[in-house]
């Protein structure tokens, strides 16, 4: 059976504001298949992707707030938890 | 099965034979013939002979294939509304059984488009 | 000390769930008379879980936002003379497609959240559905902002929302938007929130917009990426709605199951112009239709439906056929645009050596056996000067309004699929078994259709000829016909000078 039907995925823009989130994702999510499309940057990864406050915080180098993801999101699949520290994706 | 609706549901049937002035929608499909991307639509008089389908409003659209010119028309298949059936020329399409709506396919065995690939 | 920030949750709980009440003065029924006709059972509006917990403030303030950095890149584009990037002018067919058939169903999906921002019992479901008004609202806006300024240089651009209304293809988006318009707000909501916007969103995201990546077109790609920063909030209100009604009670699982298979079947039939799109008008296609429904259909869709399984939801009905499908639909409809290319309002074209070599390559079952022969045969036309547009018009199907030019692709592409039934004494022609369905379920609702074919015909487009039903269309001489030979052809021509190179095939 094929492991593809529970991967989640997030895709954000392709910009600077984007970066210290696509390489917090990097660090945070083992086994997370990064993919870079035109204008944007596709994160896949097999039943939970999580985006950490702290680590983006870290490598931006400045507070922020988990709801900026807003300004840079283009997609997504699967079920959302969002709170102060984090944003994560998953499949039952 | 009804559509559910809070008070009440009005249907106004937008296609009534009545509001075609005098004509009823015919489509006629020219089976294997596939440069016609779909069945043609006419809006026709009830009480036009089934032989001015073929000469005026088939022709018209029809003509510009190579086939059709080569069409013996004593050979043709015809169905309508999935039945299969022999059109009387000089009759009506109404007598014919074609009537408001009808679909009719017919096909033309030998000529199966250009160069034979269904086009 | 500072005081200590409420927490996201607490936040949102006090600025959107904490504003509801029970009313005393009036019934709460009275006060919302639109939420339980439809039969879907909710037995505590309290369980509805809003995954972002956005409030107004922080919604304004990344709405401005992205606003400021939108405009802004549309202005240097205008000051820019962006459009002289594009890969070629006929591109253009794509956006004058999106915006008399895209742009319009923005407007309606606002008009349709602004009513159940205000008709949805539940305080949470309200505020979802009420920033999606204002978002949708916002994506129309954006994009007739953004496509002014091609109609500043282009033809095809200048009357989107008259001709929505009355065009032949467009009847297409139109039906399918008033059909989820015009029914309850749970049907509407699962309708454009789940099975558009989640279950089939990349469907027209990812051609449109890596499209015009791939094209040259900046402005295109850059409203298109801010809305896209919206849809995620949309899809996930979906996919929540879907979830809530069928935790809430059993009885509402064969409800919903029937409005996924309904909604799935009209939004994929729809889809069939942006597959075609995707194909046949752009000048560099970045994916084919049929890769782009493998992934964002086949692979996507089985994970969410799998994850959706444990509530009893299964697939939606045809969605097999739909995968067989997709090696043929964007060559199938084409094929109607190329040969009444005299009534599009944007233009059409053959393709070219080039492009059938990349549709071999995409379609090695279906593109060389089934669809070049007629791409050939009309480009040979073309250059003997005997090709014609294809007088008379098309049998349409009674609800997805799009010819009926599907074939039954599971075992013979060549025989063009007929289905037929009878109500109140009339016949109804269908394309498929999924649209006969949905006519069967609701026949008064159908009967009802605004079909543009029938209407000419009935003498309330204009007039008998096909110029005075172009006119009717506010359809100009220069809006039509083939791309090599017109005004949008010269003007790319004199732009590019002597480094102008046609793109298209032929001058169909």
């Amino acid at each position: 059976m094929s492991n593809k039907k529970n991967t989640v995925f997030l895709i954000v823009q392709d910009n600077e504001d984007a970066r210290p989130i696509i390489e917090a994702v990097e660090q945070d999510n083992p086994e997370v298949n990064i993919q870079y499309q035109p204008g944007m940057v596709r994160m896949e990864r097999a039943g939970r992707l999580t985006v950490n406050r702290e680590t983006v915080e870290e490598l931006m180098g400045r507070d922020w707030d988990v709801q900026e993801l807003h300004l840079n999101l283009v997609s997504l699949t699967g079920n959302v938890n969002e709170d102060d520290d984090k944003f994560e994706l998953s499949w039952h | 099965m009804a559509v559910v609706a809070k008070d009440g549901y009005v249907d106004i049937v937008r296609d009534r034979i009545e509001n075609f002035h005098g004509n009823q929608l015919v489509f006629v499909g020219w089976d294997d013939h596939l440069l016609f991307s779909a069945a043609q639509a006419f809006p026709l008089p009830p009480e036009m002979p089934f032989q001015a389908l073929i000469s005026d409003a088939m022709a018209s659209v029809f003509k510009d294939h190579p086939d059709f010119k080569k069409i013996d028309w004593s050979t043709v298949q015809w169905v309508v509304d999935g039945e299969k059936f022999k059109p009387k020329m000089d009759k009506s399409l109404r007598e014919n059984g074609v009537g408001h709506k009808s679909l009719i396919r017919f096909k033309t065995p030998g000529l199966k488009g250009i160069n034979g690939t269904r086009l | 000390m500072a005081a200590k920030r409420l927490n996201l949750r607490k936040r949102y709980e006090l600025l959107t769930r904490g504003m509801g009440w029970e009313t005393t003065y009036q019934k709460m029924d009275d006060v919302f008379p639109y939420d339980t006709f439809e039969g879907i059972k909710i037995t505590d509006w309290d369980k509805w879980e809003d995954p972002f917990r956005l409030t107004m403030d922080a919604y304004w303030k990344f709405q401005a936002e992205k606003e400021r950095k939108l405009y802004a890149v549309i202005d240097s584009f205008a000051q820019n003379n962006g459009q002289t990037n594009l890969a070629d002018a006929s591109y253009l067919s794509a956006i004058k497609l999106f915006i008399t058939g895209v742009t319009p169903i923005e407007y309606a999906a606002h008009r349709g959240f602004a009513h159940l921002g205000r008709h949805f019992r539940g305080d949470g479901a309200r505020i979802a559905c009420q920033m999606q008004a204002i978002d949708e609202l916002r994506h129309q806006q954006t994009q007739v902002h953004t496509i002014s300024h091609y109609n500043k240089h282009f033809d095809g651009l200048h009357d989107p929302f008259h001709q929505f209304d009355r065009v032949w293809y467009l009847s297409v988006p139109k039906a399918f938007s008033e059909d989820a318009l015009s029914a309850g707000p749970f049907e509407f909501i699962t309708s454009i929130s789940f099975a558009f916007e989640y279950v089939l969103t990349n469907l027209l995201f990812v051609p449109f917009m890596s499209g015009a990546a791939y094209n040259g077109d900046m402005a295109t790609v850059t409203f298109g990426f801010s809305a896209q920063s919206d849809e995620s909030r949309h899809m996930t209100l979906g996919l929540e709605i879907i979830k809530f009604m069928l935790e809430q009670h059993e009885d509402n699982l064969p409800i919903v199951q029937r409005w996924m298979d309904k909604h799935f079947w009209r939004a994929y039939r729809l889809l069939a112009l942006v597959a075609t799109m995707q194909d046949y008008m752009l000048t560099n296609s970045p994916m084919s239709w049929k890769e782009a429904w493998d992934v964002y259909f086949v692979e996507n869709g089985g994970a969410l439906f799998e994850d959706l399984s444990r509530y009893g939801l299964r697939m939606p009905k045809y969605h097999e056929l739909a995968t067989a499908e997709a090696d043929h639909i964007s060559h199938q409809v084409w094929s109607v645009f190329c040969s009444l290319g005299n009534a599009t309002g944007f233009h059409t074209f053959l393709p070219t050596e080039e492009k059938m070599a990349w549709l071999s390559e995409k379609y090695p079952d279906t593109f060389d056996k089934y669809y070049r022969p007629r791409f050939e045969y009309w480009a040979k036309q073309q250059a003997e000067g005997t090709f014609e547009f294809q007088k008379g018009l098309p049998l349409i199907c009674q609800v997805c309004q799009v010819p009926m030019v599907f074939t039954e692709v599971q075992t013979d592409p060549m025989q063009i699929s007929y289905r037929v039934t009878e109500h109140g004494g009339d016949k109804y022609h269908f394309c498929s078994d999924g649209c006969k369905d949905i006519f069967e379920h609701e026949p008064e609702k159908y009967v009802q259709a605004w079909l543009p074919v029938h209407q000419i015909y009935q003498g309330n487009c204009g007039g008998a000829t096909i110029p005075e039903v172009l006119e009717w269309y506010k359809f100009t001489p220069e809006d039509v016909g083939n791309y090599i030979g017109s005004r949008d052809h010269a003007r790319w021509q004199e732009w590019k000078g002597d480094a102008a190179v046609d793109k298209t095939g032929s001058d169909v």
